[in-house]
């Protein structure tokens, strides 16, 4: 009786096991179509020709496919000029920060200061504040300034949420380096930047380049502040220049999928390479602990 | 020696982590010391403190400013007329229906995120190949301009050639195309899809790092317990995630009351003010109308919004804390 009964118990639990793992891997399936079907729907469409996207039954491989969407995006259209725009104001953002923040999460990591966590909890509550809260008042001052359509007048105001973020993350990775290292550089005769320039900062290189990657994808991506302050196509970037594609009497759907896969690539390959630190850095600010 | 060292440990100002053994050797002139220390602080603070302060804090104190001006750049008015402003948002339809919707949105996006994504993070946090695939996977919506994610989700579900009609009518589940974004009836269903599917994933990745903080040890007592998945999820995993979850809630609720880049490229606030929200309402206020005094009032009743949602999680944040600590 015993003999039989453990093998039918093993039995059912090696099911339950089988369920489980189908289970699972079917939730994976999901998952994962779920996160890149309507990108890959996006990149299918740049490649189908006009006519066929207007036809009663969707094409799934495009057949001929055409260039003719990429064609007309940067050659008809102003898009090289807007992933140039694009590229110097995330990257004059992203550099800005990090030279702000460096200097400040250093401070609040290695000093011992009253109110320290105060000032970081300030830092982070500031970018908590919503954008549209201050658009208007920093329309009026870039207007003022004479900043409205240049470079510098979309830099200034990304700070506001780009800034805190660096320095809740550098904060983060500063404080992962053993203060050891400062005291024998400060034996050594260092200074507070020599040590910052010559110990801090190139051990914390992985979490500078987190920070880095974090701040830039913010900055491609913002749209409200570079629709509002840049009303000429000549500093406009490209999620304005997607928005505001010109639309006459119909929708050109193969012309903005062909616009959207090219502002999207780089941040997929951004992901694809670098999901561990994206993930890191992400989570350092949402989760307790 | 004793009292050496404690006293060489005062004079130099360092972080918490260091020894007293190494405070030792820093032990000259104390105060001129600290003073440096201080200024050295304050130097490498300041540049950061002042940016911010010009761009978040300013800003922020101006909007409150204008909300009690009549700022007008179309009139050219500008003078301070008191609470006007507000009794005007009281009683302006056009902010309240604004105001419902956002309302409405926040409420059902957050709660399907968290839903979805918690789903999403208990498949994820078991152990299976190619995991960093999947999670690379997940983060590729949360990585794709809000403007693109319009534009892709416009195409979809466009009302003649999208996709979503043509597979919903081939499943017989719809018997004619639906007009999605162009209808009063769906066209912020469409919107709410769109944020869900962009941030159910990044949700995911968020729970999944605060399932992660969890002791394995408790879940496996459980088990020897004889209690099964279902169960070990319910009275454990999830009350010892409930803070994480309303963190992550908040947060998500936050920034879905302020949803502006969605709506705008996908809707624009049509079909009939259908989908207007805060954001979108206070924009065309300011940049249309060029009302910014008005703009600004509406601004400042967001916000006071926000702060009783955030009020409302703080509460229930702090019980779930409590709880768990017992």
């Amino acid at each position: 009786m015993i003999r039989r009964a453990i093998p039918s118990t093993t039995l059912s639990f090696h099911r339950l096991r089988v369920a489980r793992g189908v289970g699972m891997w079917l939730g994976i399936i999901v998952i994962v179509a779920w996160s890149i079907a309507p990108f890959v729907w996006q990149v299918v469409t740049s490649f189908t020709p006009s006519n066929d996207l207007v036809q009663r039954t969707p094409q799934l491989i495009p057949s001929p496919a055409t260039l003719a969407h990429y064609q007309n995006v940067f050659i008809e259209r102003p898009f090289s000029q807007f992933v140039q725009n694009s590229i110097i104001v995330a990257g004059a953002t992203t550099v800005t920060c990090l030279v702000l923040g460096s200097f400040a999460a250093y401070a609040l990591a290695r000093f011992r200061l009253r109110g320290k966590m105060l000032t970081l909890w300030t830092f982070l509550a500031l970018s908590m504040f919503p954008q549209i809260a201050i658009v208007m008042p920093l329309y009026i001052v870039l207007r003022a300034a004479g900043l409205l359509n240049t470079y510098q007048g979309l830099v200034i105001p990304y700070v506001s949420f780009a800034l805190p973020l660096t320095v809740w993350l550098l904060f983060g990775f500063f404080r992962t380096i053993p203060v050891d290292l400062d005291d024998a550089a400060k034996i050594d005769g260092a200074n507070r930047l020599q040590i910052l320039w010559h110990v801090t900062l190139p051990l914390a290189a992985p979490g500078l380049f987190t920070t880095a990657i974090l701040v830039f994808i913010f900055a491609w991506n913002e749209f409200l502040f570079a629709l509002s302050f840049m009303t000429t196509t000549d500093y406009q970037t490209i999620p304005v220049g997607i928005a505001n594609f010109p639309v006459l009497y119909f929708v050109p759907w193969g012309d903005v999928a062909a616009a959207s896969v090219v502002v999207t690539i780089p941040l997929v390959i951004l992901v694809l390479l670098f999901q561990r630190r994206i993930i890191s850095g992400l989570t350092a600010g949402g989760v307790k602990d | 020696l004793a009292g050496r060292q404690r006293e060489g440990e005062d004079r130099v100002p360092v972080s918490e982590t260091r020894s007293p053994q190494a405070g030792r050797k820093f032990g000259f002139r104390p105060k001129l010391r600290a003073s440096a220390e201080l200024k050295a602080a304050v130097a490498l603070i300041a540049p950061a403190a002042v940016a911010l302060a010009c761009v978040t804090v300013y800003p922020t104190l101006y909007t409150i400013w204008l909300s009690f001006r009549n700022t007008d750049f179309a009139g050219q008015q500008n003078s301070f007329t008191g609470l006007q402003n507000f009794v005007r948002v009281f009683s302006d339809g056009a902010f309240w229906n604004a105001w419902v919707q956002t309302g409405y949105f926040t409420v059902v996006s957050t709660f399907f995120e968290t839903l979805i994504g918690l789903g999403m993070a208990l498949i994820l946090h078991e152990t299976f190949r190619g995991r960093g695939f999947v999670r690379a996977a997940m983060l590729i919506p949360w990585a794709i301009p809000t403007v693109v994610t319009s534009r892709m989700f416009g195409w979809m579900f466009d009302g003649q050639n999208g996709i979503v009609n043509y597979v919903l009518e081939s499943l017989g589940l719809i018997s004619k195309y639906v007009n999605w974004t162009g209808s009063q009836a769906h066209a912020m269903q469409t919107i709410i899809v769109a944020d869900v599917w962009k941030t159910a994933p990044f949700m995911a990745l968020i729970l999944l790092a605060g399932l992660q903080t969890i002791p394995e040890d408790v879940s496996e007592a459980g088990r020897v317990d004889g209690a099964g998945p279902f169960r070990i999820f319910w009275s454990i995993r999830l009350p010892l995630l409930m803070p994480t979850l309303l963190v992550a809630g908040l947060l998500r609720a936050l920034d879905a009351f302020r949803i502006f880049d969605l709506v705008w490229v996908l809707t624009g606030g049509g079909p009939a003010n259908s989908t207007e929200t805060l954001s979108t309402l206070t924009f065309k206020t300011s940049f249309s109308a060029l009302e910014f005094g008005y703009g600004s009032s509406i601004v400042v009743a967001m916000f006071v919004t926000e702060i009783l949602i955030a009020a409302a999680f703080g509460i229930f944040i702090l019980r779930a804390m409590e709880r768990t600590e017992q």
